[in-house]
């Protein structure tokens, strides 16, 4: 019965998302100011009986509902409870609903804050928000539906959550990945609406800013959550492995972070409006790519859900008429518009034009490493595998004049900057970020490795032109830190956000050339030396979990003069529904290294296969994302977006405007 | 910029996504894992190969012919080959599906091993080619391949990509029940549907 009530809401929802998508467009045509404020009920409607089926699924989990198919596959009465809720979101059909959830949230939250908007203007956001509705609702409902029953032959105990799901990061990444996925969809809906009353001005992309960033923030915390869990999960030591699906969430990320810097230019400076709004179509085209890519099973990946063909026809259709839909939106609006902006070769906004030509260069390499295997099949050419030296090796390249680039922008004034005036903290900045760069790795290593101390120059000179950057603009105040406080939310968003990549850049520049791998055979008793640490095999036990049998090995670790660093529990489950292995790793961590145990195989003498990992500055690559993250918080909740002030403001501004005409 | 050829410009993008889109279409129709080997229906190439985990035991085209086997081409550096594993190790566990693992040029028997250590092992018989050479005589494209070979040695089916619940129950387990039946061979009472 829940269950039925849950495909029925669904069904509801998609009723609500179709009249959402042309009601508001029609009272625009006829100026119909009732029919563009239906708007927003209709988007609540929408995300209410979203959510109702949403309640319902989850209903189907905790209680254990095996009647409905999509439960029985991917629960089971042994799997703890708080892994029951997140197998809601464990599989395709339950992840879509999810999914769908959280594009009504933004939907509705747009609805809620869109009183800020012109009606106009607010009803054709919403309605465009509709039509993506529209697409999902119906691919939900026609391939993909996670109430279907199993009835008559209900099964007495479920298939299982596939073991790699049954972790706390697995609670968390989804739903920040679609978050930032689906959130761009609000920077598109802002996009297609300019495009449709034809007025891309500045005031557009002041609205849309703080949706973007907001996504975006989103973006960055849901791919680095999944990092960390490949981290620690998959049991290989890596961070990234340039996998078709990590590509996926990372194509719109890049994209994302050219278009917050492109709205930039154009909120201060109304030029670039044509490129933004391109920039604001693509970061939600490579999300529905993603989401195609993903889906479809068009590529294999670690990642990749049951492959249907049936599904990745409809999701092709929907990509295609949305893509190609506002592309064709695009060529005929923005070939009209007009841009005056005049700026010199060395301006701000130059600087930015070269921080978007990186990141684009960025995705579209990731683009090529992805979709490359797949045309050269098609064309006949063979099977190729496009690997992690190709991208690494791409990523390194375009690292340094992003770098570059990042360290000047700020310093630079729109339209016009001599050189000659910041010639001085620039050459400072440079000075010590090469010394320090040599310096760091010879005093603490043994060895000076040349990309790590590259890597260490680009994020030193970043610090160091960030610092002067700051430096700059409390010079001519007489109270430093009360003017530095008083810079606002946004100018520390951009410190914040440029501080988190140069931490990033140091964490990868280290682990990637100073982590230490030893593949050791150890028995209780055994003991490895490495680096200075000794790790110890004290005992190994076997317990019983709740639906696993777990060998765990317990190590000390101490260093080499004896002092006592840390215990180390490192797991090899059984899972007994599924029956796979699932490797626990263990670690001990403090800010400058991990120290990181993997069990392999158990050998015939009792002994196992250990995998030891000692990782310097691993956890920066993490901390830089969240630091990038609580920039961008930062940024969008910067004091100019804000309701009232904002709306003071600007009717004073028209105010004044209407009298200079009239006296004219 | 005249008006025309600033549509054009305009344009572009448009273009560019239509024609990514040609190939995804195409991509949704050809199945990726479908390749025509020139040894469906021959025997097994002669070969000789060390053992992955004891360099100084040879295995020839002895360890065929015995029973139907599968031949599954491999590589640490391949992530498809990652995704594939944890199928092949289910097939092992409730199926007890022989597979002969035929690791392919692989950057050293170190990683191999290490792979096989911390993802478990579903390979009756573990082959190390460094250089390529049975995997060339075969015709190995790329890893993943798996060949499915009968109890007289000959190869019956070739398929590139990826082994999966799906690919095993649609092309891959028929052939290889049906080669299991014909040597009158156990078939696991799940797997029976698969050939009927």
């Amino acid at each position: 019965m829940i269950g039925e009530l849950g495909h029925f809401a669904l069904a509801l929802a998609f009723a609500f998302s179709a009249l959402l998508a042309f009601i508001p467009l029609i009272g625009v045509a006829r100026g119909h100011g009732g029919q563009m404020a239906l708007a927003r009920p209709l988007t609540y409607g929408m995300f209410i009986f979203t959510l109702i089926s949403f309640i319902a699924l989850v209903w189907g989990f905790l209680a254990n509902d095996f009647s409905i198919a999509y439960v029985a596959n991917n629960s089971n009465t042994a799997l703890p409870a708080i892994y029951r809720f997140t197998a809601v979101w464990g599989s395709h059909e339950g992840s879509f609903l999810l999914w769908m959830l959280v594009q009504a949230s933004w939907a509705a939250a747009l609805a809620l804050f869109s009183n800020r908007l012109p009606l106009v203007f607010a009803a054709r956001v919403l309605a465009v928000m509709g039509m993506i509705g529209v697409g999902f609702y119906l691919f939900m409902l026609l391939t993909s539906n996670p109430f279907e029953r199993t009835i008559p032959l209900i099964p007495v105990d479920g298939r299982d959550l596939n073991p790699l799901l049954q972790d706390p990061g697995m609670i968390i990444h989804p739903p920040l990945l679609y978050m930032g996925y689906v959130g761009f969809s609000v920077a598109f809906a802002f996009a297609i609406a300019a495009l449709l009353g034809g007025r891309l001005d500045s005031a557009w992309a002041r609205w849309s800013r703080p949706w973007t960033i907001a996504a975006w923030v989103f973006l960055t915390l849901g791919i680095m959550v999944g990092s960390w869990w490949a981290y620690y999960e998959l049991g290989w030591g890596g961070w990234w492995f340039w996998d078709p699906v990590e590509n996926a969430s990372f194509m719109p990320w890049l994209a994302g972070t050219a278009l917050m810097h492109s709205l930039a230019v154009t909120e201060k400076r109304g030029t670039f409006k044509s490129w933004t709004v391109l920039l604001a179509i693509a970061a939600f085209s490579l999300s529905l790519l993603g989401t195609f890519l993903v889906r479809s099973g068009v590529l294999v990946s670690v990642h990749a859900f049951a492959a249907d063909p049936t599904r990745g026809m409809f999701l092709l259709g929907f990509l295609g008429v949305v893509i190609a839909g506002s592309l064709l939106l695009y060529a005929i609006r923005a070939a009209k518009v007009q841009s005056h902006s005049r700026y010199d070769l060395f301006s701000r906004e130059v600087l930015l034009l070269g921080n978007n030509v990186v990141l684009v260069t960025a995705t579209v390499v990731v683009m090529i490493g992805t979709l490359l295997p797949l045309f050269f099949q098609q064309l006949g050419l063979g099977n190729i595998s496009i690997g992690e030296p190709f991208f690494d090796e791409m990523f390194m390249w375009l690292t340094i004049p992003f770098a570059i680039i990042l360290g000047l922008g700020p310093l630079t004034r729109w339209r016009r900057q001599g050189f000659s005036e910041i010639r001085n903290s620039l050459g400072l900045a440079l000075l010590l970020a090469v010394v320090l760069g040599f310096a760091l790795p010879w005093i603490f290593a043994d060895v000076v490795h040349g990309l790590a101390a590259l890597g260490l120059i680009l994020a030193l000179w970043v610090v160091f032109t960030t610092v002067a950057e700051l430096r700059m603009r409390v010079a001519s105040r007489e109270h430093k830190l009360p003017a530095l406080v008083k810079l606002g939310r946004s100018h520390w968003g951009m410190v914040l956000g440029h501080l988190g990549f140069a931490v990033m850049v140091i964490g990868i520049a280290m682990v990637q050339n100073y982590e230490v791998e030893r593949t050791v055979r150890m028995g209780p008793g055994d003991t490895f030396e490495e680096r200075g640490y000794v790790f110890s095999f004290e005992e190994m036990y076997e317990w019983q979990g709740p639906n696993f049998i777990s060998d765990t090995a317990t190590f000390r670790v101490t260093r080499t003069d004896g002092s006592r660093v840390g215990i180390i529990k490192s797991e090899k489950r059984f899972y007994t529904v599924t029956r796979q292995m699932q490797t626990q790793t263990g670690l001990q961590v403090n800010p400058f290294r991990d120290l990181y145990i993997a069990l392999g195989e158990e050998l015939e003498d009792g002994s196992w296969a250990v995998r030891i990992h000692i990782k310097p500055f691993v956890r920066w690559i993490w901390g830089g994302s969240i630091l990038m993250a609580i920039g961008g918080i930062f940024s969008m909740t910067d004091k100019r977006y804000r309701l009232r002030r904002r709306l003071r403001d600007e009717r004073k501004r028209e105010h004044d405007a209407a009298e200079q005409e009239a006296k004219a | 910029m005249n008006p025309k050829l600033k549509l054009a410009f305009f344009l572009m993008p448009l273009i560019l996504f239509l024609l990514v889109a040609v190939f995804l279409f195409k991509g949704l129709f050809s199945d990726p894992t479908r390749l025509d080997s020139a040894l469906v229906g021959r025997e097994v190439p002669q070969f000789e190969l060390p053992d992955l985990y004891q360099p100084d035991v040879i295995h020839d085209n002895r360890i065929i012919g015995q029973r139907p086997l599968l031949i599954n081409v491999w590589a640490t550096w391949c992530p498809t080959c990652y995704a594939e594993h944890t199928f092949l190790n289910q097939l092992l566990a409730e199926e007890q599906v022989y597979i002969i693992g035929l690791n392919y040029k692989d950057d050293s028997r170190g990683a191999a091993v290490r792979w096989l250590q911390n993802l478990g092992d579903p390979y009756a018989i573990n082959l190390f080619d460094a250089t390529g050479l049975l995997a060339l005589d075969l015709g190995v494209y790329g890893a993943p391949e798996t060949y499915v070979v009968d109890q007289h040695g000959v190869i019956l089916y070739r398929h590139v990509g990826d082994l999966n619940e799906r690919v095993w129950r649609r092309e891959v387990g028929p052939i290889y029940y049906r080669a299991m039946r014909d040597a009158g061979l156990p078939i696991p009472e799940h797997r029976q549907e698969l050939v009927l």
